[in-house]
């Protein structure tokens, strides 16, 4: 998920409509437009699926920036041809993927390869589209098993991370240098809130992140809602809403922009180029971009509540094979994904990406021979924390956004930090019950 | 208004023997045909979603529990029903008046051929030939809190700033304001050729009468658009019910679920999430099929009553 394809701001949209706005006029053909977009989306969609040809794979993914002829789709065409095959591959945003894995489930024409977003991999495996890793024959003794978490339901993992990435504190080195702050001095909530008085008392912007409404706001939110010891399943305890509290506190003191309510993590990062902002919040990605800053740019870790490195959420995508009506598919398939996760496959995949972490110890030590700058990173996804883990599988969802609804309602005034957050839970608690 | 040589002629060919009423049905298949699979069956389709419980695994092995209504109660019944009817109905009924109003009164003053008359009126259509994700992303961009143009000049004057999409009170006031500057192109076009065939014998006489501007414009102008501002209004109401892309874009419906529509909601439980819900926003779709086929059973009887003498 969390790479945005484009750095203008309709990337954000962009990302949300699956199909592409279609104009005016042919809207105005469906007189209940939102009805039919549901209905047709059980209809009208089939898609290309697999179990046509023998020598074409289909290979669906979540990076529609990596173009035809990009070096992403190389390096899959590469793992074809290793294969004897052809991969026919498409890619889809993040959201449209789910929805789209599903209905070619339904038509019966699922791709052979699916790279999915995390959180999803247990919903899809719940749904039963995917193989088990240990049917489809891919070995994940290698993998961290923090990492491997988000994609094992009752004990068998669907999926293998081709890589993973996880947030940190990016700062402006000018401006810290100004306000006299020293990164290495912010450990914990109090100096970090410290820090950004400081700079706001030299007339810059604090910190920037993303309160949107989306799966995003609660990825950025959770290293802190962890990091003051709160647990998913219990949203409105103390912990949770201390964490709240901080958010809260920053925009009320002007130490964040307003526009956090709104951000999503690509305008987090265009806030922060902008230079105006000393923090921001985000992820392995930006790394390239941050060296291309017109500022010098360092990273820090979140930190806890009390001290010490926040845990951070994953992310990431799962390779995962949906079932096949022609088992023999498998074999082939199984091919494509081990050339995918040998270890120097993990290190393309992450220098293609700028940057994903490797999720394997060798692959790790392949990529920081390649970049010891990257050291930081590799230790924050070591100590990352899948977001479906604890046993949430299917339940994170709903839990999640519950999780950002509150965010939104507190941050927008609606509620206080305490309120919203038991409204959260009740939320939670009341779907629960009746699914 | 239909005249009465095609009544009789259809009730000949009701009388005509069977080859002929073969060759008639073989005409309308293909529509009928189309009609079907592209109207019909959607429909069947969206009631079908909402009265099972579509979890994504039912999906997939098509075996849905049926439960019924549960789902439009639950929907019915649920915290943020009542106040997305509210926003619906706010949304709505403000943008259709608004685009309405400012398109009849653009449209009366267009009438009067003026230098650059015809160019101005091309430029009103802006918003009708940019593609929404521009259009609806440049209006985000604007009503930005931190660096949006709008917050700049009212600060200039010294007001503000106003947290136009992330405050709950004015999020709902930001995207019907987009709403409304999309829609009026639409009501334009569409009143200055129903202004187009008003006899300017009225307007004539009228004036000879010693009629004013304002009496022409009440006694003349208004009555004799009265059909065409009927289709405004109605397709109008139509095309608002069911907006998604304007609020999705512009706030997804928040902050929280301030300016959460009906049709926002039922989009976002289907493809707003990591979590499909497709029975819920099939129910959410009925709700807003009922609303558009109310609408046009309105507009059905003021025909009628109308069309009668």
């Amino acid at each position: 998920m969390f790479r945005p394809p484009l750095s203008d701001p309709s990337a954000r949209a962009r990302s949300v409509l699956p199909q592409g706005t279609r104009p005016r006029a042919v809207r105005a053909l469906c007189a209940a437009g939102a009805a039919l977009a549901v209905a047709a989306a059980g209809t009208a969609c089939s898609a290309s699926g697999g179990g046509a040809d023998d020598d074409v794979y289909t290979w669906w993914d979540p990076y529609p920036q990596h173009a035809d002829g990009s070096d992403w789709e190389r390096r899959v065409q590469e793992c074809g041809t290793e294969a004897g095959v052809t991969i026919e591959r498409t890619a889809y945003d993040t959201t449209a993927l789910t929805n789209q894995a599903l209905l070619a489930a339904q038509e019966g024409t699922p791709p052979d390869v699916i790279l999915l977003d995390n959180p999803a991999v247990s919903t899809l495996a719940d749904a039963g589209m995917l193989t088990t890793m240990g049917e489809f024959g891919l070995d994940t003794s290698d993998i961290d098993e923090n990492l491997l978490a988000a994609g094992v339901v009752d004990g068998e993992a669907y999926g293998v991370p081709i890589g993973a990435n996880t947030l940190a504190l990016y700062y402006n080195a000018d401006i810290l240098d100004e306000a006299g702050v020293d990164p290495e001095s912010i450990t914990d909530w109090a100096s970090l809130t410290g820090a950004l008085e400081q700079v706001a008392d030299e007339g810059h912007g604090g910190i920037t992140f993303a309160g949107i409404g989306t799966e995003e706001g609660s990825f950025q939110f959770l290293p802190w809602f962890w990091g003051a010891g709160a647990d998913l399943r219990d949203l409105d305890s103390p912990e949770a809403v201390e964490a709240l509290e901080l958010w809260q506190g920053w925009l009320d003191d002007g130490y964040a922009p307003n526009s956090v309510i709104d951000n999503s993590q690509n305008t987090v990062w265009e806030e922060f180029l902008t230079g105006e902002f000393a923090f921001a919040e985000n992820g392995t990605w930006q790394v390239d971009s941050a060296e291309a800053a017109d500022f010098p740019v360092g990273v820090i870790p979140l930190p806890g509540r009390d001290g010490g490195a926040a845990p951070t959420p994953t992310g990431g995508e799962f390779i995962t094979a949906p079932v096949q009506s022609d088992p023999e598919r498998y074999e082939v398939t199984t091919r494509i994904a081990e050339c995918m996760t040998t270890p120097e496959g993990l290190v393309e995949t992450a220098t293609t990406f700028a940057y994903y972490i490797p999720p394997t110890q060798a692959g790790q030590e392949a990529l920081l021979e390649e970049d010891p700058d990257l050291e930081p990173w590799v230790d924050a996804v070591r100590n990352a924390r899948g977001r479906t883990g604890d046993g949430l599988g299917t339940g994170y969802p709903p839990i999640s956004e519950a999780l950002w609804g509150a965010v939104q309602g507190t941050l927008s005034g609606t509620a206080d930090a305490e309120q919203a957050l038991r409204d959260a839970q009740s939320e939670v608690q009341s779907e629960a019950d009746g699914g | 208004m239909a005249p009465p040589t095609p009544r009789t002629r259809a009730g000949a060919r009701r009388g005509a023997p069977g080859p002929r009423r073969w060759a008639a049905a073989a005409f309308a298949a293909p529509l009928i045909a189309y009609l079907a699979a592209f109207y019909a069956y959607p429909l069947y389709r969206n009631i079908d979603l909402s009265l099972h419980d579509y979890t994504p695994r039912a999906f997939i092995q098509g075996d849905p529990e049926f439960v019924g209504t549960a789902v439009l109660r639950e929907v019915l019944t649920s915290d943020a029903f009542l106040p997305a009817v509210a926003n619906t109905a706010v949304f709505t009924l403000v943008s259709i008046a608004v685009q309405y109003g400012l398109g009849l009164a653009l449209a009366v003053f267009f009438r009067g051929s003026f230098p650059l008359s015809p160019v101005l009126r091309a430029l009103f259509l802006t918003p009708w030939l940019l593609p929404m994700i521009v259009s609806a992303s440049t209006w985000a961009w604007m009503l930005n809190s931190e660096n949006g143009i709008v917050n700049a000049v009212l600060g200039a004057v010294g007001l503000g700033p106003v947290d136009w999409l992330t405050s709950p009170g004015w999020a709902l006031v930001s995207v019907i304001v987009a709403n409304i500057w999309l829609g009026i192109p639409f009501n334009l076009v569409i009143l200055y050729s129903g202004l187009q065939n008003i006899p300017g014998e009225l307007y004539e006489a009228a004036q000879l009468d010693g009629a004013g501007a304002w009496q022409r414009f009440v006694h003349i102008t208004l009555p004799q658009l009265r059909p065409v501002s009927a289709v405004t209004l109605l397709l109008g109401l139509v095309y608002t019910l069911k907006v998604v892309d304007v609020i999705w874009i512009m706030t997804r419906g928040g902050p929280g679920d301030s300016s959460t529509t009906l049709a926002i909601w039922s989009y976002r439980a289907a493809f707003g999430t990591g979590r499909p819900d497709l029975s819920e926003a099939a129910a959410v779709g009925d709700l807003l099929i009922l609303m558009a086929l109310a609408a046009g059973l309105v507009y059905v009887y003021l025909r009628r009553r109308e069309a009668r003498p």
